[in-house]
């Protein structure tokens, strides 16, 4: 300890202080300040950049799905547009099948009309002439059947037996 | 880029042992005629003298013919009087065998033993005072003005100075023609930001630390560099002298106490957090532990550099002392690597000062920090 | 009487010996612990090594005021 005070110079301590405290000063002025600021200026100046950056990015992204959801919209609109015409045209095909269809029908019932009064007129004509057949068939049966007394006899009988069994 | 720093790094280390390398060659006359003990004395004397501030400037010494080259240094005395002229007065020569410099009618000489300047009359005797001390025993102490010399510490320092302001003036000014680092800009922006980021602001406060920044980057270059210089073969020894560590120690103390907030003075005179016979022991522990602090501060970096030095000088007075080239060859090995050793030793004594002191004037900025503040 | 003071020389220096070895010690231990923490928590090594430093310093500090008590 004496030895550390035997050594103390205060004419070191003192020049020492003051040249300390010259760069001090100096060293504040012309160089710490402008260096911090510069680095402090140059820091903010970088978040600033990453902070447009990413601003930017995010705009980008908004864009993007603008556009994206643009296309959809266009997309869709389409798809419909497209089933539109679509059900339009098979809307239209099926209206003129059931027009045609109609249209076979009322031919077809109008044949069937046609057909079945034809048909009526054929078999009514049949029926008078197949009568006329008939009469005249039972009339030449009549004529032979009548010709002899027996026979007019027993078809007496047997028309009475009919009635009595009635 | 990095190849030239290895290089550099190489050189520099390599530099002391080369100079020392030439002053032993010089001896070599000398020694056939001196005793071991004659030559441990001288050696020790050697050792001694490197690290001790001096008048003048001292480059190279030829002992054989006993010539100092060098410069002489302003000396200012105060002694009833202000006594200023050069350090070559001192130089012994015809006519004045005793190195005795006159000034004013008042002579003056350097005491061998220290390199102090003391009083003396004109045949060079030491002037004497007897005074009595608390015992009214008489004491003889021997006369010496007070001595504001410009020494090789000062002009060192002065030196130093001035190459810091021109270097970081042009650090400055390197930001003006855009923001990016250039030329040696390069090379000491990680460095201040390392002590901004990585010192100041994990200590003080991302809000405290601006206040502090200028004295904190002007105390880490400024041991820094003179402990490099110290490592030049010039023999500069300024942060291994007590009044210099003393000096930016007493800067520390200052700074901490005169910006001290409430809580700094409340943990040393009303500590919280603990009952009230253990506040009233605390006080004198604390105000022991101000003091102390950075009285640790001042003794921790002057005896780490003069240790250096002490270390480097005794290494190569051991060069020296053998005579066997293989010894030679294996201590001139190990200086090298205490000297690539005190490289780093003088980065990280610079940066324990800087960082010990921000921790102090964490504790003083500290606002509501309880925890943290001790 | 002069082998009184050639004693309390000696008993200074070995006492300073002896604070030498604890601060050895006690700076060991710090940088052992230190590669210990280091080893487990490689990411915190800044904050280690500024720890080390600071610890080992203060002890340092201790070892300087034995050496210029002698």
């Amino acid at each position: 300890m004496d030895k550390l005070l035997e050594q103390f110079s205060f004419g070191l301590f003192f020049w020492q202080a003051l040249l300390f405290i010259g760069l001090l000063l100096l060293l504040r002025k012309f160089a710490w300040k402008p260096i911090l600021g510069a680095v402090n200026e140059r820091e903010e100046k970088i978040s600033e950049s990453l902070d447009l950056a990413e601003k930017t990015k995010q705009e980008m992204q908004a864009l993007q799905t603008q556009n994206e959801n643009l296309l959809k919209e266009a997309r869709a609109e389409r798809d419909s547009m497209i089933k539109d015409a679509k059900e339009i045209a098979s809307k239209m095909v099926e209206d003129a099948k059931g027009k045609a269809k109609e249209e076979a029908e009322k031919v077809m019932v109008s044949a069937h009309e046609s057909i079945n009064s034809e048909k009526a007129a054929a078999i009514s004509e049949l029926k008078t002439q197949v009568a006329a057949f008939s009469i005249e068939i039972a009339e030449r049966l009549v004529r032979s059947e009548l010709s002899a007394a027996d026979k007019q006899k027993a078809l007496a009988d047997k028309l009475a037996e009919d009635i009595n069994l009635n | 880029m990095n190849k030239l720093w290895k290089i550099l790094l190489v050189a520099v280390a390599l530099i002391p042992a080369v100079s020392f390398a030439k002053h032993s060659t010089e001896g070599e006359a000398h020694k056939a005629e001196l005793t071991k003990e004659e030559h441990r004395k001288l050696n020790t004397e050697y050792v001694k003298h490197h690290t001790l501030d001096s008048h003048d400037f001292g480059l190279f010494t030829n002992e054989e013919t006993g010539t100092h080259i060098g410069f002489p240094l302003p000396v200012i005395l105060w002694d009833d009087g202000l006594h200023v002229f050069m350090s070559s007065a001192f130089h012994a020569e015809e006519g004045n065998e005793h190195g005795v410099a006159e000034s004013k009618g008042n002579y003056y000489l350097i005491g061998h033993h220290d390199g102090k300047i003391y009083s003396c009359d004109e045949h060079g005797t030491i002037l004497e005072d007897v005074s009595e001390d608390a015992d009214g025993k008489e004491v003889v102490s021997e006369i010496k003005p007070l001595d504001l010399s410009i020494t090789k510490n000062v002009f060192s320092t002065l030196l130093i100075c001035l190459l810091m302001f021109f270097l970081f003036r042009s650090v400055a000014k390197s930001y003006k023609t855009g923001l990016a680092p250039t030329g040696v800009a390069k090379f000491f922006e990680p460095i201040i930001l390392f002590i901004r980021d990585d010192i100041a602001i994990p200590n003080i406060g991302e809000k405290a630390h601006k206040k502090y920044m200028v004295y904190l980057l002007t105390v880490f270059f400024f041991i820094w560099f003179l402990n490099l210089a110290g490592m030049t073969p010039l023999g500069i020894n300024v942060t291994g002298n007590i009044a210099v560590t003393a000096g930016l120690a007493i800067f520390t103390f200052l700074i901490t106490n005169f910006s001290a907030k409430k809580d700094y003075w409340m943990h040393i005179f009303w500590m919280p957090g603990v009952p009230v016979p253990m506040k009233i022991m605390l006080i004198p522990i604390e105000l022991v532990g101000m003091i102390v602090k950075p009285f640790a501060l001042m003794i921790r970096l002057y005896a780490n550099m003069l240790a250096g030095h002490i270390v480097l000088g005794s290494l190569i007075a051991v060069v020296v002392y053998f005579d066997s080239y293989l010894a030679k060859g294996a201590f001139v090995g190990l200086t090298f690597f205490m000297n690539i050793i005190e490289l780093l030793v003088a980065a990280l004594q610079a940066y324990i000062f800087t960082m010990l002191t921000a921790l102090y004037f964490g504790s003083a900025a500290a606002e509501h920090a309880h925890e943290e503040a001790h | 009487m002069e082998s009184v003071e050639i004693m309390a020389g000696a008993v200074k220096l070995i006492g300073a010996g002896l604070v030498v070895i604890g601060v050895g010690v006690g700076i060991g231990r710090i940088g052992g612990s230190a590669m210990d923490a280091i080893a487990r928590q490689p990411d915190a090594t800044n904050k280690i090594q500024t720890a080390m430093l600071i610890a080992a310093a203060l002890i340092e500090g201790i070892g300087f005021a034995a050496l210029f008590a002698v």
